[in-house]
């Protein structure tokens, strides 16, 4: 079953490309149903292993075998890697079936579905593989069918280069993966996870001299590997590409850009937690870049008016949530939350798409309003993402989220109390940003000119459903598997998925703690209803006084424009310097041109021997053979 | 009075040789003149061979002449088929226009 699992979506790719020509439904239908199985697959193998226990390590082949470099192709199921699949294939399946909807007008549906199940098929490797070599494939497979549904309207000038600026942010992290698995095999010999893990627990005091510097091996290599997780998943430094991807189409950006690809950093670091658990300095690393995330990421979301890159600034932040969670040793909670992220996220951004379906392609939430009566079912699955979103008592982000901020002050930590303190100020910013987004959007007057309000009409069922299963799992995930991932016996579950060097101590929490973060949420609402619809005088002057600083979040800190100077133009001069001078003024003139050159001079002069008349191939003849019989004659 | 030798036979064949190599070389009009030089030429051969064949008492020579004048008639009507061929096509077959080969 678990081959079957992980091929599935691999068949369902292949299959419905290369019989394209069978139909637009037949592509659909095959990518789908294949997917749905594997859901329904990794469903059972979850399910098997909460209640029987039943993990286990299928290996598919041989890949590598060299000396004692030894890599298997295998599927490894244990606690972390059935919940990754379940949350992967769910969603995917969920976002295959939405796009038949959302993509019914595309010439190119058979190419899009199976991207999405190549995309599906990358994912499953990553998240099911024993080893970092078998991770960095479906890494690259995951990154390589982004760049191909970033891509995916080809003719757009914009989206292309959005593609080809997720591909290089991208490139620049696994440059820091690579690098960390090379130190792995380099020091530890072998690249399998439970190996590696061993050899790590015996070696926590070596020192390394790295560029010089003499650091400790663990902390070198936790750096490295954070350094890839940190392109993956858009943290700051390395979030330009992710806002930028919304070029995609939407159901693209609802499974790689919120549900799955992103969150492969934050399972990269779950993963390796023996490693980081190791490493106080990574560990801190990690905090530390994530909270600056989430607060960037949250404040850049406050005044942006694209619907999608709202959401997509929301998802940086929100990722951010996890890498705190993750740095102050709360891996399940890290996973936890990206569990139930993945599901209100994903509706969040489906939902928004049934919008931008709605009004026929229109992004700018300055452009919409008061439609919500037009719309009641994305109204109310929308509703149901933002409140989830924003962690309002009892659906799945309140549980997710309180816990992070829980488990930053169980820490008792400064780091932890940090972190506690940026989870609840970045709670209150992402309620505000998601609530103007809602209301914006469905509600106050209604702003498009350039289309009539009548002619608004709902989405089709078959996208309102994964909708409504989204906004199932959006209420209840959350509540249903507490007990289970992050309650007192969560160990019982996780195993030695996850390893914790001394485990948290639960101590008694302050009421006030409990009460802070629902209570901001929940003001949050009236307060941006006031503030975005009845009475936008206010912001209005608010945004008058502070000019500089509008702009300044406006333009996402003008992070764009400082890569643009830094790095894109001094780049682009080095290359066009090698280009023009280095290869073509010099390899190419000397070389290759060069040569052309000389022979085309000479047989351009050697051509006029051709006259065409035959009595001068004759004279030539002649001329030759008297020259030859003078000689034999002499001789 | 001197009887007629060898090497006048010789030279009558040499001077008939270089009238047809001259005929070559010099002929801007016509194909056919060409074609007549190559015979020239084939012909000088020919009493070549019949003078050493007589000088050297051996009849092999005489009987290759019959071989190579048979051929050269061959030779001159596919030379002629080309000619009308040719002139079928592109209507002249004046030599200053053949030049096709030209480089």
């Amino acid at each position: 079953m678990p081959y079957l699992l992980i091929f599935f979506p691999l068949l369902g790719s292949i299959l419905g490309y290369s019989f394209k020509f069978l139909g637009d439904r037949y592509s659909e239908i095959i990518t789908t149903t294949l997917v749905i199985i594997s859901a329904i697959f990794s469903c059972i193998i979850f399910y098997k292993g909460v209640v029987h226990d039943f993990y286990g390590n299928y290996k598919i082949l041989d890949w590598i075998s060299s000396g004692n470099f030894k890599v298997n192709w295998s599927i490894n199921i244990d606690p972390l890697s059935s919940i990754m699949l379940v949350v992967v294939t769910s969603v995917s399946s969920l976002v295959h079936i939405y796009s038949i909807g959302y993509m019914s007008h595309d010439p190119n549906k058979p190419r899009f579905m199976s991207y999405l199940s190549l995309f599906t098929f990358s994912m499953l490797m990553l998240v099911v593989s024993d080893n970092f070599i078998q991770l960095f494939f479906g890494w690259e497979g995951v990154g390589l069918c982004s760049y191909l549904l970033i891509g995916f309207w080809y003719k757009k000038e914009s989206a292309n280069n959005a593609a080809i600026k997720a591909f290089l942010v991208n490139r620049v992290g696994d440059f820091g993966l690579a690098i960390g698995i090379f130190l792995i095999f380099y020091y530890f010999g072998t690249v399998n996870y439970s190996e590696v893990f061993v050899k790590a627990a015996a070696t926590t005091d070596k020192e390394i001299s790295f560029l010089g510097f003499n650091t400790n091996l663990i902390t070198i290599i936790c750096l490295s590997l954070f350094i890839g997780a940190m392109g993956k998943s858009a943290q700051f430094l390395f979030h330009t590409w992710l806002p930028d991807a919304m070029e995609g189409p939407t159901p693209v950006s609802a499974l790689i850009h919120a549900a799955t690809m992103v969150t492969a950093g934050v399972f990269l670091v779950v993963r390796c937690s023996p490693l980081f658990e190791y490493s106080q300095v990574a560990l801190n690393f990690v905090a530390i870049i994530g909270m600056i995330t989430a607060v960037f990421a949250a404040s850049v979301a406050l005044v942006q008016n694209d619907i999608k890159k709202i959401i997509a600034y929301s998802t940086c932040s929100q990722l951010g949530y996890m890498f705190f969670a993750a740095g102050v040793g709360a891996y399940h909670v890290a996973i936890f939350h990206l569990f139930t992220h993945a599901f209100f996220k994903a509706l969040l951004f489906l939902g928004s798409g049934s919008v931008i379906h709605a009004f026929k392609d229109e992004q700018d939430i300055r452009l919409m309003g008061g439609v919500w009566k037009k719309l009641p079912y994305t109204w109310i699955l929308m509703l149901i993402g933002t409140l989830a979103l924003t962690g309002f008592p009892f659906l799945s982000g309140f549980y997710s989220k309180d816990a992070i901020i829980e488990f930053a002050f169980f820490k008792s930590s400064s780091i932890g109390y940090y972190a506690m303190t940026v989870g609840i100020f970045t709670a209150f910013l992402t309620a505000v940003y998601s609530w103007r987004l809602f209301f914006k959007t469905f509600h106050g007057n209604y702003n498009n000119k350039s289309m009539l309000i009548e002619k608004m009409h709902e989405s089709p069922l078959i996208m309102l459903l994964p909708l409504i299963i989204l906004a199932l799992g959006a209420v209840f995930a959350g509540y249903l598997f507490k007990e289970m991932l992050i309650v007192h016996d969560y160990l019982d579950f996780w195993k030695n998925s996850i390893f914790f060097v001394k485990e948290t101590e639960h101590i008694h929490l302050p009421l006030w703690l409990l009460l802070v973060t629902p209570t901001l949420v929940v003001i949050a609402i009236p307060l941006s209803y006031y503030l975005y619809i009845k009475n936008t005088s206010i912001l209005d002057g608010v945004k008058k006084l502070n000019e500089p600083l509008h702009n300044f979040l406006l333009n996402k800190w003008y992070f764009d424009e400082l890569y643009e100077f830094v790095l894109v133009k001094p780049l682009k001069l080095i290359g066009f310097v090698f280009w023009k001078k280095g290869d073509q003024n010099t390899i190419d003139r000397y070389g290759p041109d060069g040569f052309s050159k000389i022979i085309n001079f000479f047989s351009n002069k050697a051509v006029k021997f051709q006259s065409g008349f035959i009595y001068d191939y004759a004279f030539v003849m002649l001329l030759g053979l008297s020259f030859l019989l003078t000689y034999l004659m002499i001789n | 009075m001197a009887s007629i030798e060898l090497g006048h036979y010789l030279a009558l064949g040499g001077v008939i040789f270089l009238l047809g190599i001259v005929g070559i070389f010099l002929n801007r009009k016509n194909v056919i003149v060409i074609l007549m030089s190559v015979e020239l030429i084939l012909l000088a051969v020919n009493i070549n061979l019949v003078a050493f064949s007589i000088y050297s008492n051996d009849i092999t020579g005489q009987i290759f002449t019959f071989f190579i004048l048979t051929v050269a008639a061959a030779e001159a009507a596919i030379g002629l088929a080309i000619i009308i061929s040719y002139y079928r096509n592109k209507g002249s077959i004046r030599v200053q226009e053949i030049n096709e080969m030209k480089g």
